[in-house]
């Protein structure tokens, strides 16, 4: 319950709490990827507050939907989901890339409870979630596996290799978000080796595919429910254009690369530009 | 021993004072010691100016232009850039082909993703080949802070396993420059460890010049014998300095080529008697120079009280760069710790 309205605390103002915590921790580095986390807000607080199944205060517990962060580099974003749902305590925040903290630049699941597995090395998480989707089925689970990744990934000849076999193993308890900023270390995603048409793509791999504005919580939402309940032995994808930097004007205008960067001033500008915002 | 200094990760952690934080060094690490002169982008400098006159030097990447310093080659000769996108197995195939073609492909990625992704595609599409793709590669070792996904502290080992391939570790600008046009000269495959960025240059104060295959004495000591590669020369030649002050001479002798090893040069080195031997690399202390040193030691007879500083066999923790440095050993007051020891002073 939201103590200031009593009443549920609504999905943007979830999304608006990921963005703040993003954007808190990023203030604590003077860096981070912060305009990632801003662009998949939405999408994690949909994953976290309306379609996982989980524990907070067990992590590990063997019923929970499995949330895999394939792209580590987000590791920022899902540290104020799991803040935000609890599963980290609100007063580590503060250690967010500091030496010796949980919260690591980069998401390693010997680190942080939540953390499923270690990312960074990109292309990886696809093909654990084909494992662990099959393993969940062997042991007559009724869990799902999430897989969050990131366009980049389309690159990697191991995300297509895990594509094909979900779908041959008929892994319908594996859903695969794709997170669609056209943004990777050299420059847009689409100029360095494009993946469009990226739906059709998809389809042909005998994936039930959505691509939605993964900024819009209705159409969010609706992508989800429609993943989870597809009636087909298919695995699921959802193609969420995004953009990064979301919900700080001034940064969304920036010249927009990999690793944004802030000055120093202008963290606790970018903390009141989305207090001006503040959803109920 | 484990050296990691990590908690177990149900172990909630205390924020600690703002003024007091040691922040992740992550992506931009800086090897550049205090007042050390520094250039910008050796490699892609280097690179670029040799693209001039061989005009079969082509540039490729997988998504890490900007991040190898390649990005500097790519303004100068636009097109002869590739860019491969996310994409490790196919940027060495295709650099296998374009070598098939008559031509020089210089690739580069981060070398976690070279030795460990691509191991395969590198080992028959070009080393069994024999074909003349240069293999450059950013993070070698700890030189970031960002944790074991970039963390390359296996990449020699990996690579002194394959047939026809040789391995460069520069020390500094200065070296990093030397080498682009020797490893261009060579007729088969190099992989050589990028030092990016803002790059401390030292060598220009010793009388020293790249040449591929040879280990060169820097400075010359009746005490201790330093053989290093990489940065840990740069550190070497200051333990050096530093030690003086203590009445203690040390030689380094700077080792960039790993494979195929100076064993000659090695051999003469420590077959001088009364000194500490000490093997320094920026590597884990498994299949690197020390171990590749060591045998070729033992297999002619030859033996010196030997010592290595390398990294140990462990995944490292995340942090920041001059903390894991001190951490694993391979910071200069560490090295300092250990060869006083060494010597039982």
């Amino acid at each position: 319950m939201n103590p200031e309205t009593n009443q549920p605390i609504s999905l943007a103002r979830r999304a608006w709490n990921i963005r703040y915590k993003s954007v808190q921790m990023g203030a604590v580095q003077g860096q981070g990827y912060v305009g990632q986390a801003l662009g998949i807000s939405d999408v994690l607080a949909v994953s976290y507050f309306h379609a996982l199944t989980l524990r907070p205060e067990d992590p590990e517990w063997e019923g929970r939907d499995r949330f895999l962060l394939s792209i580590g580099h987000y590791a920022i974003a899902l540290y104020a989901a799991l803040l935000e749902a609890q599963v980290l305590p609100e007063f580590e925040l503060e250690t967010y890339g500091t030496d010796n903290s949980r919260l690591p630049m980069s998401g390693m699941a010997s680190y942080t409870p939540g953390m499923e597995i270690t990312g960074g090395s990109l292309g990886h998480g696809l093909g654990i979630a084909v494992g662990m989707a099959l393993g969940l089925k062997a042991k007559k689970s009724n869990s799902f596996v999430y897989n969050l990744m990131s366009d980049g990934e389309l690159g990697e000849g191991s995300t297509w290799e895990a594509a094909m076999s979900g779908a041959h193993q008929k892994l319908d308890n594996l859903i695969c978000i794709v997170d669609f900023n056209n943004q990777q270390a050299d420059g847009p995603s689409t100029e360095m080796l494009s993946s469009e048409p990226l739906d059709k793509k998809w389809e042909a791999f005998g994936w039930f595919t959505q691509r939605i504005d993964g900024n819009d919580m209705d159409a969010v939402i609706e992508a989800f429910d429609n993943a989870r309940n597809h009636e087909q032995a298919v695995p699921r994808v959802i193609i969420c254009n995004t953009k990064m930097c979301k919900g700080i004007p001034f940064l969304e205008e920036r010249e927009i690369t990999h690793f944004v960067r802030v000055e120093a001033d202008e963290w606790d500008k970018a903390l009141n530009v989305l207090e001006e915002g503040k959803p109920a | 021993m484990n050296m990691s200094r990590r908690l177990s990760k149900w172990e909630p952690r205390k924020p600690v004072p703002a003024e007091e934080r040691q922040l992740t060094s992550a992506m931009i690490a800086s090897l550049a010691a205090e007042g050390l002169p520094t250039v910008s982008a050796p490699f892609g400098q280097a690179l670029a100016e040799l693209a001039n006159e061989q005009k079969n030097i082509v540039g490729l990447t997988a998504d890490l232009a900007k991040y190898t310093d390649l990005h500097v080659f790519t303004q100068k000769h636009p097109e002869r850039f590739y860019q491969m996108g996310m994409a490790e197995q196919l940027l060495f195939s295709a650099a296998a082909g374009m070598a098939k073609e008559g031509f020089i492909p210089f690739a580069t990625t981060y070398a976690v993703f070279a030795s460990r992704r691509a191991y395969d595609f590198i080992c028959m599409a070009i080393a069994e080949d024999n074909l003349p793709v240069k293999i450059v590669c950013g993070l070698p070792g700890l030189t970031t802070g960002y944790g074991p996904s970039h963390q390359a502290t296996e990449d020699v080992a990996i690579f002194r396993g394959m047939p026809n391939m040789t391995i460069v570790d520069p020390c500094d600008a200065l070296d990093t420059a030397q080498a682009v046009p020797a490893i261009a000269a060579h007729n088969g495959p190099v992989y050589m460890r990028l030092l990016r960025g803002q790059v401390p240059s030292v060598l220009q104060d010793y009388d020293y010049k790249f040449e591929l295959g040879k280990a060169k004495t820097l400075t010359e000591g009746n005490d201790v014998l330093i053989i290093s590669s990489g940065f840990m020369t740069m550190r070497a030649l200051e333990v050096a300095n530093t030690l003086k002050a203590d009445n203690i001479s040390v030689s380094v002798l700077h080792t960039p080529t790993i494979k195929p090893l100076d064993t000659a040069t090695i051999l003469k080195e420590c077959a001088k008697p009364g000194r500490l031997v000490v093997v320094a690399e920026n590597h884990t202390e498994i299949g690197g120079l020390g171990e590749a040193v060591a045998m070729a030691l033992m297999k002619n007879q030859v033996f010196p009280t030997l010592k290595q500083i390398a990294l140990p066999d462990e995944f490292l923790d995340a942090g920041a760069l001059p903390v894991l440095h001190d951490q694993y050993g391979i910071s200069v007051d560490a090295m300092l710790t250990k060869i006083k020891i060494w010597l039982n002073k």
